[in-house]
Protein backbone atom coordinates (compact mmCIF):
# COMPACT_ATOMS: atom_id res chain seq x y z
CA UNK A 1 0.00 0.00 0.00
CA UNK A 2 1.24 3.07 -0.55
CA UNK A 3 1.71 4.97 2.91
CA UNK A 4 -0.38 8.04 3.43
CA UNK A 5 1.20 10.91 5.57
CA UNK A 6 -2.22 11.75 7.12
CA UNK A 7 -2.69 8.59 8.11
CA UNK A 8 0.76 7.76 9.77
CA UNK A 9 0.25 11.19 11.39
CA UNK A 10 -3.59 10.03 12.18
CA UNK A 11 -2.38 6.96 14.38
CA UNK A 12 1.24 7.94 16.20
CA UNK A 13 -0.42 11.16 17.70
CA UNK A 14 -3.42 9.74 18.49
CA UNK A 15 -1.31 7.00 20.27
CA UNK A 16 0.59 9.22 22.14
CA UNK A 17 -2.11 11.14 23.33
CA UNK A 18 -3.63 7.90 24.48
CA UNK A 19 -0.79 6.77 26.02
CA UNK A 20 0.04 10.02 27.63
CA UNK A 21 -3.50 10.12 29.52
CA UNK A 22 -3.05 6.39 30.09
CA UNK A 23 0.40 7.71 32.09
CA UNK A 24 -1.54 10.34 33.81
CA UNK A 25 -4.33 8.52 34.92
CA UNK A 26 -1.86 5.67 36.25
CA UNK A 27 0.09 7.97 38.21
CA UNK A 28 -3.63 9.08 39.64
CA UNK A 29 -4.52 5.49 40.30
CA UNK A 30 -1.13 4.88 42.34
CA UNK A 31 -0.89 8.20 43.77
CA UNK A 32 -4.92 7.38 45.10
CA UNK A 33 -3.84 3.97 46.48
CA UNK A 34 -0.82 5.95 48.79
CA UNK A 35 2.25 4.83 46.69
CA UNK A 36 3.48 7.68 45.52
CA UNK A 37 3.26 11.43 46.41
CA UNK A 38 0.07 13.35 44.61
CA UNK A 39 1.43 15.02 41.64
CA UNK A 40 0.90 18.73 42.18
CA UNK A 41 -2.47 19.25 39.17
CA UNK A 42 -0.12 20.89 36.91
CA UNK A 43 0.98 17.84 35.37
CA UNK A 44 -2.56 16.76 35.14
CA UNK A 45 -3.82 20.11 33.88
CA UNK A 46 -0.71 20.40 31.29
CA UNK A 47 -0.96 16.35 30.56
CA UNK A 48 -4.36 16.83 29.42
CA UNK A 49 -3.87 19.95 27.45
CA UNK A 50 -0.92 18.18 25.77
CA UNK A 51 -2.68 14.88 25.51
CA UNK A 52 -5.66 17.02 23.65
CA UNK A 53 -3.30 18.98 21.56
CA UNK A 54 -2.08 15.37 20.06
CA UNK A 55 -5.19 13.83 19.26
CA UNK A 56 -6.99 17.07 18.10
CA UNK A 57 -3.84 17.28 15.38
CA UNK A 58 -4.05 13.35 14.83
CA UNK A 59 -7.89 14.43 14.38
CA UNK A 60 -7.08 17.51 11.74
CA UNK A 61 -3.96 15.18 9.98
CA UNK A 62 -7.38 12.69 9.48
CA UNK A 63 -9.36 15.18 7.10
CA UNK A 64 -6.09 15.35 4.68
CA UNK A 65 -7.05 11.81 3.86
CA UNK A 66 -10.39 12.25 2.73
CA UNK A 67 -11.20 13.79 -0.87
CA UNK A 68 -14.36 15.46 0.36
CA UNK A 69 -13.28 17.24 4.19
CA UNK A 70 -16.90 18.89 3.84
CA UNK A 71 -19.04 15.32 4.45
CA UNK A 72 -16.37 13.76 7.10
CA UNK A 73 -19.74 14.27 9.56
CA UNK A 74 -21.75 11.82 7.35
CA UNK A 75 -18.75 9.27 8.91
CA UNK A 76 -20.41 8.35 11.89
CA UNK A 77 -23.01 6.83 10.48
CA UNK A 78 -22.26 3.27 9.51
CA UNK A 79 -21.10 2.07 13.46
CA UNK A 80 -22.52 -1.18 12.92
CA UNK A 81 -20.23 -2.41 10.86
CA UNK A 82 -17.18 0.35 9.73
CA UNK A 83 -14.08 0.28 12.21
CA UNK A 84 -14.18 3.17 11.08
CA UNK A 85 -17.22 4.85 11.70
CA UNK A 86 -16.64 3.41 15.56
CA UNK A 87 -13.00 5.35 15.30
CA UNK A 88 -14.86 8.59 14.31
CA UNK A 89 -17.13 8.44 17.02
CA UNK A 90 -14.44 7.03 19.58
CA UNK A 91 -11.98 9.65 19.25
CA UNK A 92 -14.36 12.89 19.96
CA UNK A 93 -15.98 10.83 22.78
CA UNK A 94 -12.32 10.56 24.20
CA UNK A 95 -11.36 13.83 23.28
CA UNK A 96 -14.40 14.84 25.43
CA UNK A 97 -13.20 12.82 28.28
CA UNK A 98 -9.76 14.01 27.92
CA UNK A 99 -10.60 17.93 28.61
CA UNK A 100 -13.85 17.21 31.20
CA UNK A 101 -10.68 15.17 33.23
CA UNK A 102 -8.24 18.38 32.52
CA UNK A 103 -11.32 20.96 33.83
CA UNK A 104 -11.60 18.65 37.10
CA UNK A 105 -8.36 19.05 37.54
CA UNK A 106 -7.96 22.42 36.77
CA UNK A 107 -10.95 23.07 39.39
CA UNK A 108 -9.44 20.44 41.76
CA UNK A 109 -13.40 19.30 42.02
CA UNK A 110 -12.18 16.34 44.05
CA UNK A 111 -10.31 13.12 43.63
CA UNK A 112 -13.54 11.02 43.37
CA UNK A 113 -15.15 12.84 40.41
CA UNK A 114 -11.88 12.99 38.86
CA UNK A 115 -10.89 8.92 39.10
CA UNK A 116 -14.31 8.31 37.89
CA UNK A 117 -14.13 10.55 34.99
CA UNK A 118 -10.72 8.53 34.19
CA UNK A 119 -11.85 5.09 34.53
CA UNK A 120 -14.15 6.48 31.50
CA UNK A 121 -11.44 7.91 29.46
CA UNK A 122 -9.67 4.56 30.15
CA UNK A 123 -12.50 2.70 28.37
CA UNK A 124 -12.65 5.34 25.80
CA UNK A 125 -8.90 5.33 25.26
CA UNK A 126 -8.53 1.16 25.08
CA UNK A 127 -12.11 1.44 22.99
CA UNK A 128 -10.22 3.86 20.78
CA UNK A 129 -6.98 1.65 19.81
CA UNK A 130 -9.10 -1.11 19.18
CA UNK A 131 -10.91 0.49 16.61
CA UNK A 132 -7.89 2.60 14.77
CA UNK A 133 -6.27 -1.05 15.08
CA UNK A 134 -9.36 -2.78 13.52
CA UNK A 135 -9.89 -0.46 10.78
CA UNK A 136 -6.51 -2.34 9.66
CA UNK A 137 -7.02 -6.00 10.60
CA UNK A 138 -10.34 -6.39 10.19
CA UNK A 139 -9.23 -6.30 6.38
CA UNK A 140 -8.68 -10.21 5.96
CA UNK A 141 -6.65 -10.09 1.80
CA UNK A 142 -4.67 -7.55 3.97
CA UNK A 143 -2.59 -10.37 5.36
CA UNK A 144 0.42 -8.35 7.03
CA UNK A 145 -2.35 -6.84 8.83
CA UNK A 146 -4.96 -9.52 9.26
CA UNK A 147 -3.49 -10.49 13.00
CA UNK A 148 -4.29 -9.46 16.86
CA UNK A 149 -0.92 -8.65 16.60
CA UNK A 150 -2.06 -5.30 14.75
CA UNK A 151 -4.39 -4.16 17.70
CA UNK A 152 -1.39 -5.52 20.31
CA UNK A 153 0.66 -3.20 18.70
CA UNK A 154 -0.95 -0.36 18.13
CA UNK A 155 -2.30 -0.50 21.92
CA UNK A 156 1.77 -1.25 23.04
CA UNK A 157 3.48 1.36 20.74
CA UNK A 158 0.61 3.56 21.30
CA UNK A 159 1.09 3.62 25.62
CA UNK A 160 5.07 3.45 25.37
CA UNK A 161 4.99 6.61 23.48
CA UNK A 162 2.48 8.33 25.45
CA UNK A 163 4.54 7.53 28.84
CA UNK A 164 7.90 8.33 27.27
CA UNK A 165 6.20 11.90 26.70
CA UNK A 166 4.98 12.07 30.18
CA UNK A 167 8.37 11.17 31.71
CA UNK A 168 9.56 15.35 30.66
CA UNK A 169 6.47 16.55 31.70
CA UNK A 170 6.70 14.73 35.07
CA UNK A 171 10.12 15.58 35.46
CA UNK A 172 8.11 19.57 34.89
CA UNK A 173 5.90 19.81 36.96
CA UNK A 174 5.69 16.40 39.60
CA UNK A 175 9.51 15.35 39.23
CA UNK A 176 8.48 13.11 42.65
CA UNK A 177 6.90 10.47 39.47
CA UNK A 178 9.70 11.05 36.76
CA UNK A 179 11.58 7.97 37.80
CA UNK A 180 8.59 5.64 37.57
CA UNK A 181 7.12 6.60 34.50
CA UNK A 182 10.75 6.30 32.73
CA UNK A 183 10.67 2.44 34.07
CA UNK A 184 7.07 2.06 33.09
CA UNK A 185 8.03 3.88 29.87
CA UNK A 186 11.40 1.26 29.43
CA UNK A 187 9.28 -1.73 30.40
CA UNK A 188 5.85 -0.99 27.85
CA UNK A 189 8.60 0.11 25.43
CA UNK A 190 10.38 -3.44 25.87
CA UNK A 191 7.02 -4.95 25.12
CA UNK A 192 6.44 -2.46 22.66
CA UNK A 193 9.52 -3.63 20.49
CA UNK A 194 8.90 -7.70 21.24
CA UNK A 195 5.14 -7.52 19.78
CA UNK A 196 6.70 -5.64 16.57
CA UNK A 197 9.44 -8.15 16.41
CA UNK A 198 6.51 -10.89 16.33
CA UNK A 199 4.68 -9.29 13.95
CA UNK A 200 7.95 -8.48 11.65
CA UNK A 201 8.76 -12.79 12.18
CA UNK A 202 4.95 -13.28 11.45
CA UNK A 203 4.85 -11.76 8.02
CA UNK A 204 8.21 -12.55 6.77
CA UNK A 205 6.88 -15.90 6.84
CA UNK A 206 3.11 -15.50 5.36
CA UNK A 207 2.57 -16.74 1.82
CA UNK A 208 -0.24 -14.63 0.10
CA UNK A 209 -3.29 -16.54 -0.57
CA UNK A 210 -4.15 -15.03 -3.82
CA UNK A 211 -1.78 -16.11 -7.24
CA UNK A 212 -2.15 -15.17 -10.55
CA UNK A 213 -4.25 -18.59 -10.76
CA UNK A 214 -6.75 -17.63 -8.50
CA UNK A 215 -6.57 -13.84 -10.06
CA UNK A 216 -7.87 -14.55 -13.12
CA UNK A 217 -9.20 -18.18 -12.70
CA UNK A 218 -6.65 -20.18 -15.25
CA UNK A 219 -4.85 -23.23 -13.85
CA UNK A 220 -1.69 -22.76 -14.95
CA UNK A 221 1.46 -22.84 -12.85
CA UNK A 222 3.26 -20.05 -15.01
CA UNK A 223 1.14 -16.66 -16.24
CA UNK A 224 2.62 -13.17 -17.31
CA UNK A 225 0.75 -10.29 -17.45
CA UNK A 226 1.33 -8.76 -20.79
CA UNK A 227 -0.98 -5.92 -20.64
CA UNK A 228 -2.37 -3.66 -17.50
CA UNK A 229 -4.84 -2.26 -20.14
CA UNK A 230 -3.77 1.29 -20.07
CA UNK A 231 -0.08 3.07 -20.51
CA UNK A 232 -0.38 5.94 -17.94
CA UNK A 233 -0.84 5.17 -14.54
CA UNK A 234 -4.74 5.08 -12.69
CA UNK A 235 -5.43 4.93 -8.98
CA UNK A 236 -5.03 1.26 -8.82
CA UNK A 237 -1.30 1.74 -9.85
CA UNK A 238 -1.04 4.68 -7.43
CA UNK A 239 -2.62 3.93 -4.24
CA UNK A 240 -1.52 0.49 -3.71
CA UNK A 241 1.90 0.81 -4.16
CA UNK A 242 4.77 2.32 -2.07
CA UNK A 243 7.08 3.09 -4.90
CA UNK A 244 10.37 2.79 -3.28
CA UNK A 245 12.69 0.17 -3.86
CA UNK A 246 13.38 -2.94 -1.20
CA UNK A 247 16.64 -1.06 -0.12
CA UNK A 248 14.35 2.28 0.83
CA UNK A 249 11.93 -0.01 2.61
CA UNK A 250 14.36 -2.29 4.24
CA UNK A 251 15.99 0.54 5.31
CA UNK A 252 12.98 2.52 7.36
CA UNK A 253 12.99 -0.77 8.86
CA UNK A 254 16.09 -1.17 10.11
CA UNK A 255 15.67 2.86 11.12
CA UNK A 256 12.23 1.98 13.30
CA UNK A 257 13.78 -1.11 14.65
CA UNK A 258 16.77 1.36 16.34
CA UNK A 259 14.57 4.33 16.91
CA UNK A 260 11.06 2.99 18.72
CA UNK A 261 12.83 1.56 21.38
CA UNK A 262 16.90 1.21 21.59
CA UNK A 263 17.66 4.87 21.30
CA UNK A 264 14.72 6.51 23.93
CA UNK A 265 15.65 3.26 25.96
CA UNK A 266 19.24 4.70 25.86
CA UNK A 267 18.19 8.31 26.27
CA UNK A 268 15.97 7.31 29.40
CA UNK A 269 18.30 4.82 30.81
CA UNK A 270 20.83 7.86 31.39
CA UNK A 271 19.32 10.62 32.04
CA UNK A 272 19.49 12.66 34.84
CA UNK A 273 15.93 13.41 34.80
CA UNK A 274 16.53 16.38 33.11
CA UNK A 275 13.30 17.05 31.19
CA UNK A 276 15.24 18.19 27.78
CA UNK A 277 17.14 15.02 27.73
CA UNK A 278 13.69 13.21 28.13
CA UNK A 279 11.85 14.98 25.79
CA UNK A 280 14.81 13.78 23.16
CA UNK A 281 13.74 10.55 24.43
CA UNK A 282 10.39 11.08 22.96
CA UNK A 283 11.50 12.59 19.97
CA UNK A 284 13.44 10.07 18.92
CA UNK A 285 11.19 7.45 19.96
CA UNK A 286 7.80 9.59 17.77
CA UNK A 287 10.15 9.45 14.59
CA UNK A 288 10.42 5.78 15.06
CA UNK A 289 6.91 5.51 14.95
CA UNK A 290 6.67 7.68 12.21
CA UNK A 291 8.69 5.41 10.35
CA UNK A 292 7.43 2.12 12.20
CA UNK A 293 3.52 3.02 10.63
CA UNK A 294 5.55 4.07 7.45
CA UNK A 295 6.67 0.62 6.90
CA UNK A 296 3.24 -1.07 8.96
CA UNK A 297 1.43 0.88 5.47
CA UNK A 298 3.98 -0.25 3.40
CA UNK A 299 5.04 -3.68 4.14
CA UNK A 300 0.90 -4.82 3.44
CA UNK A 301 0.98 -6.44 -0.33
CA UNK A 302 -2.64 -5.69 -1.73
CA UNK A 303 -3.86 -9.15 -3.97
CA UNK A 304 -5.34 -6.73 -6.75
CA UNK A 305 -1.32 -5.79 -7.06
CA UNK A 306 -1.81 -8.96 -9.09
CA UNK A 307 -3.44 -7.11 -12.13
CA UNK A 308 -1.01 -4.40 -12.06
CA UNK A 309 2.42 -6.06 -13.22
CA UNK A 310 2.82 -5.28 -16.06
CA UNK A 311 2.03 -1.89 -18.24
CA UNK A 312 2.13 -3.39 -21.85
CA UNK B 1 -34.01 -12.72 -4.93
CA UNK B 2 -32.22 -11.44 -8.18
CA UNK B 3 -29.11 -11.05 -8.53
CA UNK B 4 -28.12 -9.11 -11.86
CA UNK B 5 -24.26 -9.74 -12.97
CA UNK B 6 -22.06 -10.38 -15.99
CA UNK B 7 -20.83 -13.63 -17.52
CA UNK B 8 -17.90 -12.91 -19.79
CA UNK B 9 -16.71 -15.75 -21.90
CA UNK B 10 -12.92 -15.77 -22.13
CA UNK B 11 -12.67 -18.22 -24.49
CA UNK B 12 -14.57 -15.32 -27.26
CA UNK B 13 -13.31 -12.17 -26.00
CA UNK B 14 -10.28 -10.91 -28.47
CA UNK B 15 -9.11 -7.85 -26.27
CA UNK B 16 -10.34 -5.12 -28.84
CA UNK B 17 -11.75 -3.07 -25.71
CA UNK B 18 -14.64 -2.15 -27.38
CA UNK B 19 -16.59 -2.56 -23.73
CA UNK B 20 -13.56 -0.20 -22.11
CA UNK B 21 -14.48 2.87 -24.40
CA UNK B 22 -18.75 2.28 -24.66
CA UNK B 23 -18.47 2.03 -20.80
CA UNK B 24 -17.03 5.00 -20.55
CA UNK B 25 -18.83 6.94 -22.78
CA UNK B 26 -21.73 6.11 -21.69
CA UNK B 27 -20.85 6.07 -17.79
CA UNK B 28 -19.21 9.74 -18.63
CA UNK B 29 -21.98 11.13 -19.41
CA UNK B 30 -24.36 9.07 -17.26
CA UNK B 31 -25.99 9.31 -13.92
CA UNK B 32 -22.34 7.55 -12.85
CA UNK B 33 -20.48 10.30 -14.66
CA UNK B 34 -18.19 12.49 -15.37
CA UNK B 35 -15.48 10.22 -15.50
CA UNK B 36 -12.60 12.61 -15.57
CA UNK B 37 -9.24 12.66 -17.11
CA UNK B 38 -5.95 14.78 -16.57
CA UNK B 39 -3.00 14.83 -18.77
CA UNK B 40 -5.36 13.76 -21.86
CA UNK B 41 -2.68 14.55 -24.37
CA UNK B 42 0.40 15.19 -22.19
CA UNK B 43 3.04 13.21 -19.89
CA UNK B 44 1.53 10.92 -17.67
CA UNK B 45 -2.12 10.54 -19.18
CA UNK B 46 -5.05 9.07 -16.49
CA UNK B 47 -8.08 8.91 -15.96
CA UNK B 48 -11.14 6.82 -14.42
CA UNK B 49 -12.43 3.97 -16.14
CA UNK B 50 -15.25 1.54 -14.36
CA UNK B 51 -13.72 -1.35 -16.81
CA UNK B 52 -10.40 -2.56 -17.98
CA UNK B 53 -9.15 -5.41 -20.41
CA UNK B 54 -5.84 -6.73 -18.95
CA UNK B 55 -4.16 -8.84 -20.88
CA UNK B 56 -1.88 -12.73 -19.80
CA UNK B 57 -0.02 -15.02 -21.35
CA UNK B 58 -0.56 -18.35 -19.80
CA UNK B 59 2.02 -21.38 -20.40
CA UNK B 60 5.86 -21.20 -22.10
CA UNK B 61 6.65 -20.65 -25.44
CA UNK B 62 5.69 -21.92 -27.97
CA UNK B 63 2.73 -23.60 -26.03
CA UNK B 64 1.23 -20.13 -25.14
CA UNK B 65 -2.19 -18.98 -24.65
CA UNK B 66 -2.79 -15.20 -24.51
CA UNK B 67 -5.84 -14.65 -22.59
CA UNK B 68 -7.39 -11.16 -22.66
CA UNK B 69 -9.18 -10.13 -19.37
CA UNK B 70 -11.93 -7.81 -18.89
CA UNK B 71 -12.01 -6.29 -15.45
CA UNK B 72 -14.83 -4.57 -13.70
CA UNK B 73 -16.67 -4.72 -10.75
CA UNK B 74 -18.05 -8.12 -9.90
CA UNK B 75 -20.88 -7.34 -8.09
CA UNK B 76 -19.83 -9.92 -4.92
CA UNK B 77 -22.84 -11.29 -3.22
CA UNK B 78 -20.88 -10.71 -0.09
CA UNK B 79 -19.00 -7.32 -0.94
CA UNK B 80 -16.24 -6.29 1.34
CA UNK B 81 -15.98 -3.03 0.34
CA UNK B 82 -19.73 -2.61 2.22
CA UNK B 83 -19.45 -3.25 5.38
CA UNK B 84 -16.33 -0.90 5.66
CA UNK B 85 -17.79 2.32 4.52
CA UNK B 86 -18.39 4.88 7.39
CA UNK B 87 -20.77 6.99 5.79
CA UNK B 88 -23.37 4.08 4.06
CA UNK B 89 -22.41 5.57 0.45
CA UNK B 90 -21.19 1.92 -0.46
CA UNK B 91 -24.47 0.07 -0.79
CA UNK B 92 -25.87 -3.38 -2.31
CA UNK B 93 -29.32 -2.73 -3.42
CA UNK B 94 -31.27 -5.57 -2.52
CA UNK B 95 -33.88 -5.38 -5.15
CA UNK B 96 -31.37 -6.61 -8.18
CA UNK B 97 -27.67 -6.90 -6.43
CA UNK B 98 -26.52 -4.17 -7.46
CA UNK B 99 -23.30 -2.83 -5.69
CA UNK B 100 -23.54 1.05 -5.94
CA UNK B 101 -21.79 4.37 -4.70
CA UNK B 102 -23.99 7.08 -3.91
CA UNK B 103 -21.62 9.87 -4.79
CA UNK B 104 -23.63 12.67 -2.20
CA UNK B 105 -22.67 10.59 0.42
CA UNK B 106 -18.97 9.42 -0.45
CA UNK B 107 -16.23 11.22 1.37
CA UNK B 108 -13.33 10.18 -0.43
CA UNK B 109 -11.28 8.35 2.09
CA UNK B 110 -10.56 5.23 -0.07
CA UNK B 111 -11.70 2.48 2.31
CA UNK B 112 -13.77 0.51 0.24
CA UNK B 113 -11.28 0.15 -2.41
CA UNK B 114 -8.85 -0.84 0.10
CA UNK B 115 -11.44 -3.61 1.36
CA UNK B 116 -11.63 -4.91 -2.26
CA UNK B 117 -9.41 -7.59 -3.35
CA UNK B 118 -10.24 -6.98 -6.77
CA UNK B 119 -8.98 -3.35 -7.71
CA UNK B 120 -11.76 -2.59 -9.31
CA UNK B 121 -12.95 0.92 -7.62
CA UNK B 122 -10.97 4.03 -8.85
CA UNK B 123 -11.16 7.44 -7.08
CA UNK B 124 -12.37 9.95 -9.35
CA UNK B 125 -9.47 12.26 -9.08
CA UNK B 126 -11.90 15.30 -9.58
CA UNK B 127 -15.25 14.18 -8.25
CA UNK B 128 -12.93 13.50 -5.28
CA UNK B 129 -15.47 10.12 -4.65
CA UNK B 130 -15.23 6.26 -5.38
CA UNK B 131 -16.62 5.41 -8.54
CA UNK B 132 -17.46 2.27 -9.47
CA UNK B 133 -19.34 -0.36 -12.20
CA UNK B 134 -22.80 0.54 -11.74
CA UNK B 135 -24.02 -2.42 -14.29
CA UNK B 136 -25.38 0.62 -16.44
CA UNK B 137 -28.12 1.42 -13.81
CA UNK B 138 -29.42 4.46 -15.40
CA UNK B 139 -30.14 1.98 -18.39
CA UNK B 140 -31.30 -1.38 -17.71
CA UNK B 141 -34.21 -0.02 -16.14
CA UNK B 142 -34.75 3.16 -18.55
CA UNK B 143 -38.27 1.99 -20.40
CA UNK B 144 -37.91 4.92 -22.81
CA UNK B 145 -34.88 2.72 -24.25
CA UNK B 146 -36.23 -0.54 -26.99
CA UNK B 147 -36.26 -3.66 -25.27
CA UNK B 148 -33.11 -5.04 -26.79
CA UNK B 149 -31.48 -2.09 -25.81
CA UNK B 150 -31.68 -2.43 -22.08
CA UNK B 151 -28.57 -4.02 -21.23
CA UNK B 152 -25.24 -2.42 -19.76
CA UNK B 153 -22.98 -0.10 -22.58
CA UNK B 154 -20.48 -3.04 -22.30
CA UNK B 155 -22.14 -5.81 -23.47
CA UNK B 156 -24.56 -3.91 -26.34
CA UNK B 157 -20.54 -2.96 -27.41
CA UNK B 158 -19.04 -6.47 -27.83
CA UNK B 159 -18.59 -7.44 -31.03
CA UNK B 160 -17.66 -11.24 -29.96
CA UNK B 161 -20.74 -11.34 -27.32
CA UNK B 162 -17.82 -11.79 -25.22
CA UNK B 163 -20.50 -10.82 -22.14
CA UNK B 164 -23.46 -11.86 -21.04
CA UNK B 165 -25.67 -9.79 -18.97
CA UNK B 166 -28.76 -11.84 -16.71
CA UNK B 167 -30.12 -12.60 -13.26
CA UNK B 168 -27.73 -15.52 -11.68
CA UNK B 169 -30.08 -16.40 -9.47
CA UNK B 170 -33.01 -17.61 -12.33
CA UNK B 171 -31.71 -20.96 -12.91
CA UNK B 172 -33.81 -20.42 -16.49
CA UNK B 173 -31.55 -17.18 -17.45
CA UNK B 174 -29.10 -17.21 -20.27
CA UNK B 175 -26.17 -16.19 -18.09
CA UNK B 176 -27.15 -19.62 -15.41
CA UNK B 177 -27.38 -21.93 -18.09
CA UNK B 178 -23.90 -20.30 -19.63
CA UNK B 179 -21.82 -20.49 -16.06
CA UNK B 180 -23.70 -24.02 -15.85
CA UNK B 181 -22.98 -25.85 -18.98
CA UNK B 182 -19.31 -24.01 -19.53
CA UNK B 183 -18.00 -24.22 -16.32
CA UNK B 184 -18.27 -20.58 -15.31
CA UNK B 185 -16.26 -19.48 -12.04
CA UNK B 186 -15.80 -16.65 -9.54
CA UNK B 187 -12.55 -14.71 -9.16
CA UNK B 188 -10.16 -14.91 -6.11
CA UNK B 189 -12.37 -17.67 -4.39
CA UNK B 190 -10.48 -17.77 -1.89
CA UNK B 191 -11.48 -14.46 0.23
CA UNK B 192 -15.38 -15.51 0.19
CA UNK B 193 -16.44 -12.84 -1.53
CA UNK B 194 -19.18 -14.69 -3.64
CA UNK B 195 -18.30 -12.59 -7.05
CA UNK B 196 -21.59 -12.25 -8.69
CA UNK B 197 -19.85 -11.63 -11.79
CA UNK B 198 -18.67 -14.68 -13.54
CA UNK B 199 -15.81 -15.89 -16.30
CA UNK B 200 -16.15 -18.62 -18.33
CA UNK B 201 -12.81 -20.38 -19.42
CA UNK B 202 -10.98 -20.87 -22.32
CA UNK B 203 -11.97 -24.27 -23.80
CA UNK B 204 -10.07 -26.40 -27.15
CA UNK B 205 -12.46 -25.68 -30.03
CA UNK B 206 -13.02 -28.75 -31.67
CA UNK B 207 -15.55 -30.28 -34.21
CA UNK B 208 -15.62 -33.89 -35.54
CA UNK B 209 -15.48 -34.02 -39.50
CA UNK B 210 -16.98 -37.11 -41.28
CA UNK B 211 -15.31 -38.67 -43.98
CA UNK B 212 -18.64 -37.89 -46.33
CA UNK B 213 -18.63 -34.22 -45.46
CA UNK B 214 -15.35 -33.67 -47.08
CA UNK B 215 -16.71 -35.66 -50.33
CA UNK B 216 -19.58 -33.92 -51.90
CA UNK B 217 -22.29 -36.82 -53.23
CA UNK B 218 -24.97 -35.68 -55.33
CA UNK B 219 -28.22 -37.52 -54.58
CA UNK B 220 -26.68 -39.94 -52.29
CA UNK B 221 -30.37 -41.86 -51.86
CA UNK B 222 -30.71 -41.67 -55.40
CA UNK B 223 -34.47 -40.74 -54.73
CA UNK B 224 -35.29 -37.62 -56.93
CA UNK B 225 -32.83 -38.45 -60.50
CA UNK B 226 -33.36 -36.09 -62.97
CA UNK B 227 -35.93 -37.02 -65.10
CA UNK B 228 -35.68 -36.67 -69.10
CA UNK B 229 -37.09 -33.91 -70.93
CA UNK B 230 -40.21 -34.79 -73.38
CA UNK B 231 -39.37 -33.90 -76.94
CA UNK B 232 -41.51 -31.47 -78.89
CA UNK B 233 -43.65 -34.19 -80.45
CA UNK B 234 -44.38 -35.84 -77.16
CA UNK B 235 -47.30 -35.54 -75.09
CA UNK B 236 -46.30 -33.25 -72.33
CA UNK B 237 -47.69 -33.89 -68.47
CA UNK B 238 -51.08 -32.36 -69.02
CA UNK B 239 -51.41 -35.03 -71.71
CA UNK B 240 -51.30 -38.21 -69.74
CA UNK B 241 -52.62 -37.90 -66.48
CA UNK B 242 -55.71 -38.29 -65.84
CA UNK B 243 -56.80 -35.21 -63.09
Amino acid sequence: MRPAWSVILLTTLIGAGQGLFLALYAIEVIAAAGVLATPGRMFYVAGAVLALALLAAGLLASFFHLGRPERAWRSSAKWRTSWLSREVIVLPAFMGAVFVYGVVHHLQAGERISLWIGAAGTVLCLALFVCTAMVYACLKFLQEWHTTLTPLNYFLLGTASGFTLATPLAALTAPGASKELAIAALALGALAYLGRLAALGRNARLRPKSTLATAIGVKHPRIVQKAQGFMGGSFNTREFFHGRTRETVRFVRWVFLALIFPAPALVLAFSDDTAVLLAVAFALQYAGLLAERWYFLAEANHPQNLYYQAIS
Amino acid sequence: MTQLALVIDLNVCVGCHACVTSCKEWNTAGAAGPLTDQNSYAKDPTGTFLNRVQTFEVGEYPDTQTVHFPKSCLHCEDPPCVPVCPTGASYKRPEDGIVLVDYDKCIGCKYCAWACPYGVRELDQQQKVMTKCTLCVDRIYDATLPERDRKPACVLACPTNARLFGDIHDPASGVSAAIRENGGYALMPEWGTHPANHYLPRRKTQFRIHPDELKRIDNPLKVDGKLPKPAPGEPALDDVTSW
